[in-house]
């Protein structure tokens, strides 16, 4: 406090204030603005080659380019993305990117793939801020909990836990996460069932 | 000043987390890895770096009376280019800590050292002072974050070393809690000892 006292800071008058803040804040925008020039190439690329890499996985091998062939389908407030794999002119399956607001801590975004029957081909998380050590084994890196959805048709096996009398075995002590996994395959296959 | 001890006292003796206990949001939360805490940590330094380098610049341009908004103003941007910067090249550990970059504006070390430290000394001894405590701080979530993934997953720096989970608990939140509580006696037993 002593060191504050004996310090030569400026005297605070309107003008010198108002100059002190606006200068500051004009470059603090600038730069920001700069910054923000430089990687937005790069974090959409970033975001682009994740997508990607889902929908390739999520369906058998295409040789046309999904991302370009994209429509939309809103569905409880928000929207569903398709993204339609072809190899020559056949369609071999529909990467669906769904979501779920079920999840125990939010929001959970999918990539489901369906082949044209509607017989789930995979699924791949994308996004979700579930417990670590829990939830999060949803994701494929961290279990195997997910390969159950594997060669499934929604039509005769029911994307339910088991506690919802459902076929899915959920993951010991998640069952929430569970659930709303389960809610968000379920949505992306009955938007595609209902808009063949 | 002495550069060196003003450099080294950031790891014990003033470390920000087991001693002077500032910034904890941060810390109980993003530890659940140790991995996770070393990201956190290097965000977490190179903030304080430079934010402590221009409040140190500017200390005699700024009027006393809003010195508090501008230092937030140059923080929050330098946290925001942080941001940018990871989510661009980074993906995958702005992933893991996407939610907690933003909540290093309110980490009370930046803002601490800027007020304490940096509107105080020069330059030179402002940017060793972000860098001693900034790697204090990286120490401390990298131990905390060690302990919680031992335990809880049973692995360290995700390799695996047992089967199966850990004790849960100590990824959850309760167990952040305990495992500072418990580092904190450790530290305070040390540095009694060193005293």
């Amino acid at each position: 406090m002593e060191r504050r006292l004996s310090m030569s800071n400026k005297e605070s008058t309107l003008g010198n204030m108002v100059i002190a803040l606006l200068v500051i804040t004009f470059v603090a925008s600038a730069s920001l603005g700069g910054v923000y020039e430089i990687t937005k190439e790069p974090i959409a690329a970033a975001k682009l080659a994740k997508k990607n890499s889902a929908i390739s996985q999520v369906i058998p091998e295409f040789t046309n380019n999904p991302g370009d062939e994209e429509y939309k389908i809103p569905v409880d407030g928000d929207t569903l993305y398709f993204y339609p794999g072809r190899n020559g002119d056949q369609l071999i399956g529909t990467a669906i990117e769904t979501f779920t607001g079920m999840g125990f801590t939010g929001k959970i975004k999918v990539m489901v793939g369906l082949l044209p029957d509607g017989t789930i081909n995979d699924v791949a998380v994308l996004e979700h801020a579930e417990t670590p050590g829990l939830g999060d084994k949803m994701e494929r890196k961290k279990s195997d909990w997910s390969l159950q959805f594997q060669g499934k048709n929604p039509a005769e096996f029911k994307i339910a836990v088991t506690k919802d009398g459902g076929d899915i075995d959920a993951i010991t002590a998640s069952t929430i996460s569970s659930r709303a996994f389960c809610d968000a395959v379920e949505k992306a296959y009955k938007a595609y069932m209902n808009n063949k | 000043m002495n550069q060196i001890k003003n450099f080294t006292k950031g790891f014990i003796k003033e470390n920000p987390v087991f001693v002077l206990f500032l910034g904890l949001c941060p810390v109980l939360g993003v530890t659940t890895s140790a991995i996770n805490g070393i990201g956190m940590g290097l965000a977490t330094t190179f903030v304080l770096v430079m934010s402590n380098f221009v409040v140190s610049l500017i200390k005699n341009f700024v009027p006393d009376k809003v010195r508090i908004p501008s230092f937030i103003v140059i923080i929050a941007s330098f946290v925001t280019i942080v941001e940018l910067t990871m989510q661009a090249y980074l993906p995958s550990l702005f992933e893991a800590l996407g939610l907690f970059i933003p909540l290093i504006v309110v980490n009370c070390v930046v803002l601490g050292r800027a007020e304490a430290f940096a509107s105080k000394n020069n330059i030179f001894s402002s940017i060793i002072d972000g860098l001693g405590i900034g790697l204090g701080f990286t120490f401390a979530l990298f131990l905390l974050g060690s302990v919680r993934e031992i335990l809880g997953s049973g692995s360290i720096f995700n390799f695996k070393f047992i089967e199966g989970d850990g004790i849960l608990i100590f990824i959850l939140s309760p167990g952040a809690f305990i495992a500072l509580g418990y580092l904190i006696v450790l530290v305070n037993k040390l540095k009694k000892k060193g005293a």
